[in-house]
C-alpha cells in the first residue's frame, strides 16, 4: 500500500521493550473500585444504585447522561459502599463524583443482553445501541463515546474504517500486546464496526517498530479481503487521527472539520475489541490493558485490570518503585497527564500508568530561546511555537490565537525537541485553557446582550401600548373593559420575543 | 494567573540536545578550518585568536553581572566563545591586540547585551564587531598578509609576535593584498579581471586556503568540511548555504558571461573573501535567522545576491559582513511572510475546502 508522508514529527526514545514482551495478565481484584461517574468527554453518567446495592459483574450501575456521554457498569460482583467523592485521574488532583464497589470475590457475571448473532446483518442501530449500553469509549486515551462516532454513518457517506495500532507513544505497549494476543478478536470488532458505519474497507494502521504485531495481525486479517493491515513509519506522533490519515490516504483534514468529513473514521484497535465482545457476548467494556511501566517500576508490565482498581493497587502488582520517580503519568509520555495522587482510579481512558525517574525524563531549567527553529521544523501541525510562545509569555493571546494556537494538539514534539528546554507546551496548554475561557464567556455576554436587547423592545412596546391604551380610554369613558391594554402588551410581548 | 507558576505539563520526555551541545558542536566544526589558518598565519594569528576569545569571554561575564543575570551557568552556554570565534576569524590575521579587544567590546556589549543577552540580538554579533572596526579604523582592518606557515623561514617567532601584536610592528614586507581587494583596486586603475586574475594564486590554492585574507576564512575546503559535519548532526540545515552559495554564484556567473573584463567569475566568487565561512558559520547563526525553511532559503538569496553586489558596486571588496548584517535586519519580517502553512488550512490561514472524495 502507497503511503503518504507527515509533516515533521520527532524520534523520541521509544523504551517500549521494558513491557513489550511481557504477555497480559490480570490484576487480582483489589479490595475496593472507585468507578467515576465522568470517563469520558461528554456529560457525566447518571447514578442508577445506592449504597449498599448488591451488583453483579456487567451490571449497569450509571446510566448515560446524555447525547454525548457513556454508561458505567460494575467491574465486579459485589456490594456498593458508597456513592461520593474521590480523587479523580487528572492533574488537578481534584474529586469527583465516584460509586465505590466492595468486590465479594466471586466475579459473578449478572444478565447480559442477549449476543446479536448475526452481526452483519444486523441493523446498525442495533450495533450503535449496543455498543453504547456497553459503555465503550476510545480506549486510545481520548475516552470519546464510540457510539457518537460509529453513527457517524448515518450522516456521512463513509469509505474507510481505519484502525489505529499505531501506538506512537514510547514506553505503551498495551494495544501492541491486545494485537499479539487477541488478534481475531479486534479484527471482528473492526468488522462488525465497518458494517455499522457502512465502510467498504477496513485498514489497520500498526507503526513498523510492532513487527510481531504487524505480522499477526496480517496473517489473521489474511481470511477477510476487505481487511488490510498496514505498517506505518515510525514517526511521533504518527497516531494522532488526522496525520495517520494523511499517511493513509494522503488526504488532509480541514480545519474544523472531521476526519469522517474525507470518509474515513478512526478507532483505536482495542475499542475494536471491546466491540467485539460487546456484540459478541453483551459483555460491556468491564476492564481494559494497561502498561505500568518507566524506570521507576519495579517489573513492568501489561495489565488487564478491572475499570476502578486504584492506580496504587496497580503499581504495587507490578513491584512498585526501585527507585524515586520524578513524575507518575497518566498515559504516554508525550500526552499524558501528570497524575496528582496515586489513589486515582484505572479509568477507561487510562492506556498507561509510567513512573518516570528525573533521567529518563531529563528536564532542565530553561534557557533563552535561540530561535534554533527546530520546533517549527518539527510541528506537525505546521504552527511556529517559538512565535506564539513568545506572545503567550507576555500574555498577547489574541495574537497566538491568529498564529494558530488552537490548531496545537499538544502532541509535545515542539517542547521535546527544545535545546532551551523552553516548555513549549505548556503555555500552548495555558492559552488554550484561557481563550477557551474567554470564548465561553463572550458567548454567555453575547447571549445576554440579545436577551437585554429583547428586553428593553418589550418593555418599550409595553410602554407605548400602555400610553396607547390610555389615550384611547381618555376621550371615551371610564367603562372601557380593561382587558384591552393587557391584550395589546402580551401581542407585543411575543413580538419582541419571536 | 501566569503560565509558569503551576507544575508543569508534559511532555514527560526530553530530547537530549542543549543550547551548551548545540555552541560546542560548532566549536568543533570549527576546529579545523582554525587550526589550518592559525598554522599558516603563524604566532600573531594565534595571539590574535587568543585576546579576542578572552575579551567577549570576558565582556559577557561583566555585562551578565551588571545586567543581574546568572554569570557562570549562562557563560557555560559557550555562546561568547563562539562569538569570539568567529569574530577572531573574521579579522586581519595580524592585526594589533586592540582591534581584538574594541571588535570584543562592540560585538558583545554592543550588538549581544544591550538587545538583551543571547537570543534576543537582531544582527550578528561577530558581524557587527568586524563591520564596526571596518569603517571606524579601515586602515588596521585591511592590513593583509601572506601566508606564513609555523616554523616556516619569515614566519616570526614567538617573540616577534609578541611585538607585532602588542607593539603594532607590522613589518612593510609582509603585507599583501587580498583578492577580492586586488582585483577591486585594479579594477579602480582601469585594469580588466581577466589581467588581473593573472596575478591571483590559482584556484586549486584559493580553495585549499593558501591565500592572503581574514584569520580565519581562507580554508574552503577546511570549512566546507566543517559544515557538512553540522548538517550530518543536524545542527543547520542546507538551506542557507545553498542558497547564498547558489544565488551568489549563479548571478556572478551570469555577468562574468555577460562582461568578462569587468565580472570575476562565479567560482572566483565563491572561493575568496569570508563566502564560505559566512554560508556555513555566520548566516546560519540561528538567533539572527529566519527559522523555518522557507525564510531560511529567501535569507540565503538576499545575502547571496548582496554579497555579490556589494563586492562589484559598493567601496569595499568584500560584503559578506554587509549582507549578512543586511538580512539580519530583514530576518523578523521574512519569518513573518514565510510562516509554515498550518495543517488543515490553507496559507491565508482559512479552513482547507472539502476535496472531492476521489
Amino acid at each position: 500500500m502507497k503511503l503518504f508522508p507527515i509533516l515533521g514529527g520527532i524520534h523520541p526514545e521509544y523504551r517500549k521493550e521494558l513491557a513489550s514482551e511481557k504477555a497480559i495478565v490480570a490484576l487480582p481484584m483489589p479490595v475496593a473500585l472507585y468507578i467515576p461517574l465522568q470517563q469520558h468527554i461528554g456529560a457525566p453518567a447518571e447514578v442508577l444504585v445506592n449504597e449498599g446495592d448488591l451488583v453483579k459483574k456487567g451490571q449497569m450501575i450509571a446510566r448515560s447522561g446524555g447525547a454525548v456521554s457513556s454508561p458505567q457498569h460494575a467491574a465486579t460482583s459485589g456490594r456498593i459502599k458508597a456513592v461520593t467523592d474521590v480523587t479523580a485521574p487528572h492533574p488537578s488532583g481534584l474529586p469527583q463524583t465516584t460509586i465505590i464497589l466492595e468486590p465479594d470475590g466471586k466475579d459473578e457475571w449478572g444478565d447480559l443482553p442477549e449476543p446479536i448473532t448475526d452481526p452483519f446483518t444486523a441493523d446498525p442501530h442495533a450495533i450503535h445501541e449496543r455498543v453504547a449500553q456497553s459503555g465503550i469509549v476510545g480506549m486510545g486515551g481520548a475516552a470519546f463515546p464510540s457510539a457518537v462516532k460509529l453513527n457517524l454513518g448515518t450522516q456521512k457517506k463513509l469509505e474507510i474504517l481505519l484502525l489505529n495500532g499505531a501506538e506512537c507513544e514510547p514506553y505503551l505497549t498495551c494495544d501492541d500486546r491486545v494485537m499479539r494476543e487477541y488478534p481475531d478478536e479486534i479484527i471482528d470488532g473492526a468488522r462488525i464496526m465497518a458494517h455499522a458505519l457502512g465502510t467498504a474497507r477496513v485498514v489497520i494502521a500498526i507503526e513498523q517498530n510492532k513487527p510481531q504485531a504487524i505480522s499477526i495481525m496480517t496473517k489473521a486479517a489474511s481470511a477477510f479481503p476487505d481487511v488490510e493491515v498496514v505498517g506505518v513509519p515510525v514517526q511521533y506522533p504518527m497516531g494522532s487521527e488526522r496525520h495517520l490519515v494523511q499517511a493513509i490516504t494522503g488526504r488532509e483534514t480541514p480545519a474544523r472539520k472531521l476526519t469522517a468529513d474525507l470518509g474515513v473514521v478512526v478507532h483505536n484497535v482495542a475499542t475494536a475489541r471491546a466491540v467485539h465482545h460487546a456484540v459478541r457476548f453483551g459483555r460491556p467494556l468491564v476492564a481494559r490493558v494497561v502498561t505500568v511501566s518507566g524506570g521507576a517500576i519495579r517489573e513492568p508490565n501489561n495489565v488487564m485490570t478491572p475499570i476502578g482498581a486504584r492506580i496504587a493497587d496497580l503499581i504495587e502488582f507490578c513491584g512498585g518503585f526501585s527507585a524515586r520517580p520524578e513524575s507518575i503519568v497518566n498515559g504516554g509520555p508525550m500526552m499524558g497527564q501528570p497524575l496528582a495522587s496515586l489513589d486515582a482510579p484505572v479509568v477507561k481512558g487510562t492506556s498507561g500508568i509510567l513512573a518516570l525517574t528525573a533521567e529518563e525524563i531529563n528536564d532542565r531549567p530553561t534557557s533563552a530561546c535561540i530561535r534554533c527553529g527546530n520546533c517549527v521544523t518539527v510541528c506537525p501541525c505546521g504552527l511556529s511555537p517559538l512565535d506564539m510562545a513568545a506572545f503567550i509569555r507576555k500574555d498577547n493571546l489574541d495574537v497566538a490565537a491568529k498564529l494558530g494556537v488552537m490548531d496545537c494538539f499538544s502532541c509535545g514534539s515542539c517542547s521535546w525537541v527544545c535545546p532551551s528546554h523552553i516548555p513549549l507546551v505548556h503555555y500552548f496548554n495555558y492559552a488554550k485553557g484561557v481563550l477557551n475561557d474567554l470564548e465561553r464567556e463572550s458567548r454567555k455576554n453575547e447571549r445576554i446582550k440579545s436577551l437585554a436587547e429583547v428586553r428593553i423592545i418589550r418593555i418599550e412596546k409595553a410602554a407605548e401600548a400602555k400610553r396607547a391604551a390610555l389615550a384611547a380610554r381618555k376621550p371615551a369613558s371610564d367603562a372601557a373593559p380593561p382587558s384591552t391594554g393587557g391584550e395589546a402588551k402580551a401581542a407585543t410581548e411575543e413580538k419582541a420575543n419571536t | 494567573m501566569s503560565a509558569t507558576s503551576i507544575k508543569k505539563s508534559g511532555p514527560f520526555a526530553h530530547g537530549y540536545n542543549t543550547v551548551q551541545k548545540t555552541m560546542f558542536l560548532v566549536l568543533l566544526a570549527l576546529a579545523p578550518a582554525t587550526a589550518f589558518n592559525l598554522y599558516l598565519f603563524g604566532w600573531p594569528a594565534i595571539l590574535l585568536f587568543a585576546i579576542t576569545i578572552s575579551a567577549c569571554v570576558a565582556i559577557e561575564a561583566g555585562c551578565l553581572a551588571l545586567a543581574g543575570k546568572p554569570v557562570k551557568a549562562t557563560l557555560a552556554d559557550c555562546s561568547a566563545i563562539l562569538t569570539g570565534w568567529l569574530l577572531a576569524m573574521s579579522l586581519p590575521p595580524w592585526a594589533p591586540w586592540w582591534v581584538g579587544v574594541l571588535a570584543a567590546v562592540f560585538a558583545v556589549a554592543l550588538a549581544k547585551h544591550a538587545f538583551g543577552g543571547i537570543g534576543q540580538n537582531v544582527f550578528n554579533p561577530a558581524m557587527v564587531g568586524r563591520t564596526v572596526m571596518l569603517i571606524s579604523f579601515p586602515v588596521s582592518m585591511t592590513i593583509w598578509v601572506a601566508p606564513h606557515p609555523l616554523f616556516s623561514a619569515g614566519s616570526p617567532g614567538l617573540f616577534e609576535a609578541f611585538a607585532i601584536t602588542f607593539g603594532g610592528h607590522m613589518p612593510d614586507t609582509m603585507s599583501a593584498a587580498s583578492a577580492l581587494g586586488y582585483i577591486k583596486t585594479e579594477l579602480s586603475r582601469g585594469i580588466a579581471v581577466t589581467q588581473s586574475m593573472g596575478q591571483l594564486p590559482d584556484l586549486m590554492d584559493m580553495a585549499l586556503g593558501k591565500r592572503a585574507g581574514s584569520l580565519g576564512e581562507t580554508s574552503a575546503l577546511l570549512i566546507l568540511a566543517g559544515g557538512l559535519f553540522l548538517m550530518f548532526k543536524r545542527i543547520i540545515s542546507w538551506h542557507i548555504p545553498v542558497s547564498m552559495m547558489g544565488s551568489l554564484f549563479l548571478i556572478a556567473a551570469l555577468f562574468h558571461a555577460i562582461d568578462p573584463a569587468r565580472f570575476t567569475s562565479g567560482t572566483f566568487h565563491l572561493l575568496s573573501g569570508a563566502t564560505f565561512l559566512g554560508a556555513f558559520f555566520i548566516a546560519t547563526d540561528y538567533v539572527t535567522s529566519p527559522v523555518s525553511k522557507l525564510g531560511q532559503i529567501v535569507f540565503g538569496i538576499g545575502v547571496g545576491l548582496l554579497t555579490w553586489s556589494i563586492r562589484n558596486f559598493a567601496g569595499y571588496p568584500e560584503g559578506v559582513a554587509f549582507a549578512v548584517l543586511l538580512m539580519n535586519s530583514l530576518a523578523p519580517i521574512i519569518d513573518q511572510y514565510t510562516r509554515p502553512r498550518a495543517f488543515g488550512r490553507s496559507r491565508k490561514g482559512e479552513p482547507l475546502p472539502l476535496e472531492k472524495k476521489p
